[in-house]
Parts: C-alpha cells; sequence; structure tokens
C-alpha cells in the first residue's frame, strides 16, 4: 500500500464534547490571599476569555503593589510557623491538595480547557493527572529533605515568588508550589494573565485541605503585576517559566540583591530523525513533539533535523499524517490541536510564519475548516529552512516545524546545538549506542529518544543556555527551595 | 666577584597553553613580597579575555568528554607539582596557603567521579523508560578571583570547576597577581590540555566586566567581594542568561571545601534522558 492509498482514507467523526455542566465556576475570583479570596485593594476585575469562542469565562481580581505588599506580609507572617511544622504534618497538607486534585480531576480538566484553549484529551490526560502526581511526589519529600540534597543540613529560603505561564497552567503552578512548600517556604504564586482560572480552583482546594492562611497566595494579573513582584521587598526567591526575553528583565531586575532565582524559559529545541529510524513511530513522536498543546510547549521539537537520505519520505508521511489532525472545539474529545491561546499570541505565529514566506522557506499549511469564532492556527510544515531563517532561530510557540537536513551524525549534532537555546531535543534511531552518543553531545536538558514530550514529577527539567538555570522535578528541584546550614 | 647574577623570569599570561605577554603591551609593576624586587607583570586587555574565552571554548568539549577518572588524575598530579614547588610558592603567599592549596586541589582531584553519583541518577518514572538525570558541566567558566588570599582564593574556584568537567578563564589578584601567575606553571607542567586553564593579570574592573559581558561564556564565579562589581556582573550575566555565583574570599582549607557541592553545583548542568524500554 502506498503512502498515498493508505492516507487517502478520510475518517469522519461524530462531535464528542466533554460536558461542561458539571462544573462550577463563580462569576468573579477575588485574590487568594491570607486564606480567603479578597477584593483587590485597586479593586480591578478582568475578564478571563474562552479563546475558542472568545466568551469570557469570569471576572478575575488583577493584584496591585498594595496587594502584593500585604501578600509578602501575610506570606512572611506565615513561614516561620509553616517551616516549624515537623515534615511529616507539611506532607500531609500536599497529600491533601494531590487527593483532592484528583477527586476533582474532571473539572480542572474542563476548566484548564475552556480558559486557555487546549484540547480537552491532554488536560484531561496529561495536565491534570501530573499536576496531581506532582505534589504527591514532593509531599513525600518534605519529611526526607536532607537525603535530596546529597545528605547536606539544609533550611527554606522564606517567601518565594513564582510566575507561571499560560500553557500548562495548573500543572505549572503545581511545579512551583510543591517543591517549595515541601521545602518550608510559603509562596505567592502569579498566574499567567490569560489563564489563571485553575489556579484559582487550586485556591479553592487549599481551602479545602485547610492549609493554613498566607502558605499559598494566588496573584492574579499581568507582567505588570509579574514585574511588580519580583521587584517588592521582602522576596527571597523567584521562581519563574516563561520567555527568555522576560527571564533576561528578571536576572537584570535582581542584580545585586540576596535574592535567589531559578529561570525555565523558551527553546528552539531539535528533533533529530536518523535514517535508521523506525520512520512512522517517529512521524507520530514528530507530531507529538509540535503539535501537543499548539506547540505552546517550550520544549517543543519546533526544530526537525531529518536525515537526507530519508528526508522525502519523512516529509511525505509527515504530511500525510498533519492532514489528518482534527483541529477545532477543544471540549471535544477527539480534537488533536486546539485553539491558540490568545489573540496576541496568535499574532505572534502569524508574524513569524510571515516572515518564514518572506525569507524564502516553503509553507505548507492543512487545509480544515476553522470555527468562526475564537483564535487558531492550522498546523503548519515549513521545508526549505535555512538554519539562519528566523523560523529556524526564534521560538514561534504555535503549531509550526521548521524542517532542516543534516548527512551526518556530527552535523546532526552541530546543528541541533546550534542555538542560543539548550531545553531539549528528541533523537530518532533505531540504534541504541548512537542514541547515547548523541544524547550526551546534545547541549539540552532534557533529550527524548524515540519519544517525545513525556514529563514525569521524578525527572529533572530545565535548561542549558538561554533556556535558563535550575531544575524542576525530582531531587533536582528540592535545592532550588532551600539554603544549605554550616 | 663570585655571586652569581640571577636569571629574572618574565611574568606572562596563560592562555590556550602560552606563555603569552598581553597583546595590548601594556604592563603593571608587582612585588612577590615586600622586600622583594619589583617585576613587570602583563596588564592584560580585553582582546586578551576574548582570546582567553576563545581558548576555553576550543578545550571545552575535549575536556568534558574526557573520563572523570583522568580528569581526577590530573587534578591529582597538579597538587603533586604544587607540593613540589611549594617552597618557592611559600616565599610569597606563606607555606599555610600553599599547603592548603594543594590539599584542595587533591581535594577536588576525588570529586570528579563522585559528582555524578550525589547529584545524579535514576528517574523511577510512571511510564516504561529509562530515564536518567547526570551533571554535565555547564561549559566555559568565569572566574574572579579576590585579593587575598592569592593562591588559595584563585584555586578554591578554579579546582571545582574544573572537577566538575569545565575549562576556566580566571582573572588574578589584581594586588597579587604573582602566585596566580606562577600557578599556570604547576599546571602546565601537570597534563593540563592547553585552553583548559587561562590566567589573567591585570586590572579586575576592566577584565572582568569584559569578562561577564562575553558571550560565549556560560556562567561567572566571583569571589572579588566587590558589591558594586557583583552587581555589574550580575546585570552583564542576565544578557545571556548567566549562570553567577557570588562567594566570600576564602580564608582556609575548610572554608574552600566546606561548599564544595555548591560550587561544583554552581557550574553544572543537569540533563535527563529518557530511553524507552521495551517496544
Amino acid at each position: 500500500m502506498t503512502i498515498e492509498t493508505r492516507t487517502s482514507i478520510v475518517w469522519d467523526y461524530a462531535p464528542a464534547p466533554e460536558s461542561a455542566d458539571h462544573i462550577r465556576v463563580k462569576d468573579r475570583y477575588g485574590l487568594f490571599l491570607d486564606g480567603e479570596f479578597r477584593e483587590p485593594a485597586e479593586g480591578r476585575y478582568v475578564p478571563t476569555i474562552n479563546p475558542a469562542t472568545e466568551q469570557p469565562v469570569a471576572e478575575v481580581a488583577w493584584a496591585g503593589p498594595g496587594d502584593i505588599a500585604t501578600a509578602i506580609e501575610r506570606a512572611r507572617d506565615a513561614q516561620p510557623g509553616w517551616a516549624a511544622l515537623p515534615g511529616l504534618e507539611r506532607a500531609k497538607y500536599l497529600f491533601r491538595i494531590a487527593r483532592l486534585i484528583q477527586e476533582r480531576s474532571r473539572e480542572l480538566a474542563v476548566a484548564e480547557t475552556i480558559d486557555g484553549g487546549k484540547p480537552l484529551r491532554e488536560s484531561r490526560d496529561v495536565d491534570i493527572p501530573l499536576a496531581a502526581a506532582h505534589f504527591f511526589h514532593y509531599a513525600g519529600w518534605a519529611d526526607k529533605l536532607r537525603y535530596g540534597v546529597g545528605a547536606r543540613e539544609v533550611t527554606p529560603l522564606g517567601v518565594v515568588g513564582q510566575i507561571v505561564p499560560w500553557n500548562f497552567p495548573l500543572l505549572m503552578a503545581a511545579w512551583k508550589l510543591a517543591p517549595a512548600l515541601a521545602c518550608g517556604n510559603t509562596a505567592i504564586l502569579k498566574p499567567a494573565e490569560t489563564t489563571p482560572l485553575t489556579a484559582l480552583l487550586l485556591a479553592e482546594i487549599c481551602q479545602e485541605a485547610e492549609l493554613p492562611p498566607g502558605v499559598v497566595t494566588i496573584l492574579p494579573g499581568d507582567g505588570s503585576t509579574g514585574a511588580a513582584l519580583v521587584r517588592a521587598p521582602g522576596i527571597d526567591k523567584i521562581a519563574f517559566t516563561g520567555s527568555t526575553a522576560v527571564g533576561r528583565d528578571i536576572q537584570a531586575a535582581l542584580a545585586g540583591q540576596q535574592v535567589g532565582l531559578t529561570l525555565e524559559l523558551g527553546g528552539k529545541s531539535a528533533n533529530i530523525v536518523f535514517e535508521d529510524a523506525a520512520l512512522d513511530q517517529a512521524v507520530e513522536g514528530i507530531v507529538n513533539g509540535i503539535f501537543f498543546n499548539q506547540g505552546h510547549v517550550c520544549c517543543a521539537g519546533s526544530r526537525l533535523l531529518i536525515q537526507e537520505s530519508v528526508r522525502d519520505e519523512v516529509v511525505g508521511k509527515l504530511w500525510a499524517r498533519m492532514r489528518r489532525l482534527r483541529i477545532g472545539d477543544p471540549l471535544d474529545k477527539n480534537t488533536d490541536v486546539g485553539a491558540i491561546n490568545s489573540a496576541e499570541q496568535l499574532e505572534r505565529i502569524e508574524l513569524l510564519v510571515a516572515a518564514g514566506e518572506e525569507e524564502g522557506a516553503v509553507r505548507r499549511t492543512i487545509e480544515c475548516e476553522l470555527p468562526e469564532r475564537g483564535y487558531w492556527f492550522a498546523p503548519t510544515l515549513f521545508t526549505e529552512v535555512s538554519p539562519a531563517h528566523r523560523i529556524a532561530v526564534e521560538e514561534i510557540f504555535g503549531p509550526v516545524v521548521s524542517v532542516l537536513t543534516f548527512r551526518t551524525q556530527a552535523e546532526a549534532i552541530e546543528k541541533a546545538n546550534n542555538s542560543r537555546y539548550g531545553l531539549a531535543a528528541g533523537i530518532w534511531t533505531d540504534k541504541g549506542s548512537k542514541a547515547f552518543e548523541v544524547a550526551s553531545a546534545l547541549q539540552a536538558g532534557v533529550v527524548w529518544q524515540n519519544t517525545y514530550n513525556h514529563f514525569d514529577p521524578t525527572a529533572a527539567f530545565g535548561g542549558y543556555k538561554e533556556s535558563g538555570f535550575g531544575r524542576e522535578g525530582g531531587p533536582a528541584g528540592l535545592r532550588p527551595y532551600l539554603r544549605v546550614v554550616r | 666577584m663570585s655571586s652569581r647574577l640571577a636569571v629574572r623570569k618574565t611574568y606572562k599570561l596563560w592562555i590556550g597553553g602560552a606563555f603569552v605577554r598581553s597583546e595590548s603591551g601594556r604592563y603593571d609593576h608587582a612585588t612577590a613580597s615586600e622586600d622583594g624586587p619589583t617585576v613587570n607583570i602583563p596588564r592584560a586587555s580585553r582582546k586578551d579575555v576574548r582570546d582567553a574565552v576563545a581558548a576555553a571554548r576550543e578545550a571545552a568539549a575535549p575536556w568534558a568528554a574526557r573520563t572523570s577518572y583522568n580528569r581526577g588524575q590530573i587534578l591529582y598530579r597538579a597538587a603533586e607539582a604544587l607540593e613540589s614547588s611549594a617552597d618557592r610558592f611559600a616565599q610569597s603567599v606563606g607555606r599555610a596557603e600553599v599547603d592548603a592549596a594543594v590539599d584542595v586541589l587533591l581535594h577536588y582531584a576525588g570529586w570528579t567521579d563522585k559528582l555524578q553519583p550525589v547529584l545524579g541518577g535514576i528517574n523511577p518514572v510512571a511510564a516504561p523508560f529509562l530515564s536518567f538525570s547526570l551533571p554535565e558541566p555547564t561549559g566555559v567558566v568565569g572566574i574572579v578571583s579576590p585579593d587575598a588570599p592569592p593562591l588559595l582564593g584563585l584555586v578554591a574556584d578554579l579546582a571545582p570547576a574544573l572537577a566538575a568537567g569545565n575549562v576556566a578563564v580566571a582573572i588574578l589578584s589584581e594586588a597579587q597577581p604573582l602566585a596566580g601567575l606562577d600557578l599556570a606553571e604547576v599546571l602546565g607542567v601537570s597534563d593540563v590540555p592547553a585552553g583548559v586553564v587561562n590566567l589573567l593579570s591585570g586590572r579586575r574592573g576592566e577584565l572582568a566586566t569584559a569578562l561577564g559581558a562575553h558571550r560565549d561564556l556560560n556562567a561567572i564565579v566571583d569571589a572579588a567581594g566587590d558589591a558594586e562589581l557583583s552587581a555589574e556582573l550580575d546585570r552583564l550575566a542576565s544578557e545571556t542568561i548567566k549562570r553567577v555565583r557570588h562567594g566570600a574570599a576564602v580564608t582556609s582549607y575548610d572554608s574552600a571545601v566546606g561548599d564544595s557541592l555548591e560550587r561544583m553545583e554552581a557550574v553544572t548542568e543537569l540533563k535527563t534522558a529518557w530511553h524507552p524500554v521495551g517496544a
């Protein structure tokens, strides 16, 4: 059977929407401060929008400088008591949170999808289960901290400020809060401007878990709120996940101050396909690597490096597979690619895609019906890409993959490492010794062989070079939240 | 006249394994001890910093690719060589400092094949994968040494960088650069490959900022104890998201190795690899 005959079958699916009637979204959410939802001092409420419909989901309070100052005061008041709890007692709260996330997982998945636009299949199968698992994992560390840091005596840092992005809103909140709390810190979390909803549901969960007031504070807002949090006096550490540009601003803003910092920033990760790879399997991995979460993934395999001898075959199979992707209603359980998170992000994707065309790369975008309202971008493949093209250098953060080629293993490594970023990489080969050799030569914090976009609370995640510093996950994820005592 | 005329040493920078004058042709004066002769030392330039970083980058991958055992033996060799020159170094920095510097090198010689099991391991992931996280060197490390102690202060930051598999460009004590320049001769006979260590004497303010601004540097380790310079290095580091560690100048062997793991962590990346198990 040729590729054409095999893929010419067009499967039709009946819509399979997840019902949203069981979730309890309030009309309006205050700041979560001192253990309760409060009116912001500045009294500013901003609607959060469903990017698939452009309809408001809820009104959310945005924190101003006065709220940040109050939050730091409360977090500082709460910190000694939280740190003084026996580790196992802190653990019990975190275990409770993990369990409550599991209990409310269906509601959280739907909320994540309507607030951020990601397919329900992903929020249900990836975001929410991993968020629960993260709390469960770090709960268990709370009374074993010294074993996680090379048998050193450690103490918490104090009050930590945490700023998370919009691509995995609840999961990134879990990545930040779980280790911080396990280590005895109190935390002030700023969710992203476009996706505050699940963080606020997590605030409800903190209440249900009877977490002491001040241990977790949730202050929604935009970039200016984050910038104010970074610069506010009384913060002992900042943990940021987001763009390299903002990470750079934060690092510069903290110059000369005794404030801890970890940064998980952008990427332009290489996904390398060798001629000896199982190509059908590789194509599935390429699709997962770049179209998972609409490509709104810092470690997305956005630079596809294919060995020349199999370039045509892989591109042919990939294009055939892409045309079978289902784009549309994120609440539909059959949807592969959901809505772009915001109008602003859509504009950035369109700008870079236009630059790709202007610079001479060949664009292919799948033809599909897109909903009339909402923000959408159909999966796109660029070939004839040169390493200097903007689409080969800059992070697009959308469902757009750029194909480059190589002849030898050495050339693959050289091209993969030729980036200011160093977050992740993929290797597709059936030869184990080659996979290990290439993996060790890549300047990337995570290297996946014959798979892509796998995450686990026990496995460290974080970047080399301008993709940031510090790690999240596993024992390495404790270190940024602890001070070594001597 | 029976007394023999001494053969004086011309002090030079150490860049890429070569003993060189500053490309700028500039020099400063230095004295080994209060009653010692005044000598000329090279006053390195920004161009020398760039040359040193380029030499270090060239040396980085081969040094990282050496076995831990081999790097350990080379650091041990450096300790041996410094011990055998201890009398000479003792004349300028005192015996206690030389002894401490030798012991620090020895301490880190033993670290090279321990860092991986201490910081890394197999991740018990909830899926059929062999997932492991291992420390790797961050790459080219810039070291800004304190004025004092001139030898121990340098070795305390150089040894952990090398033990973790990094290469280094170090700016020596501005006040007492001779011990650092002499150390080049010790390392030069210790099988330290060319470019793995690069040593520059000169004006700290000028050189440290040139180093901090270099886009091909991965990390800065600053022990100069100058708050203004620290803040400036932080700002420069943010341009390319460099890793930065600020530390106080060490005073003894204990203070140089009591936080040895933190010193290595500061110049270490953790790489997580996932390999499928089964089909």
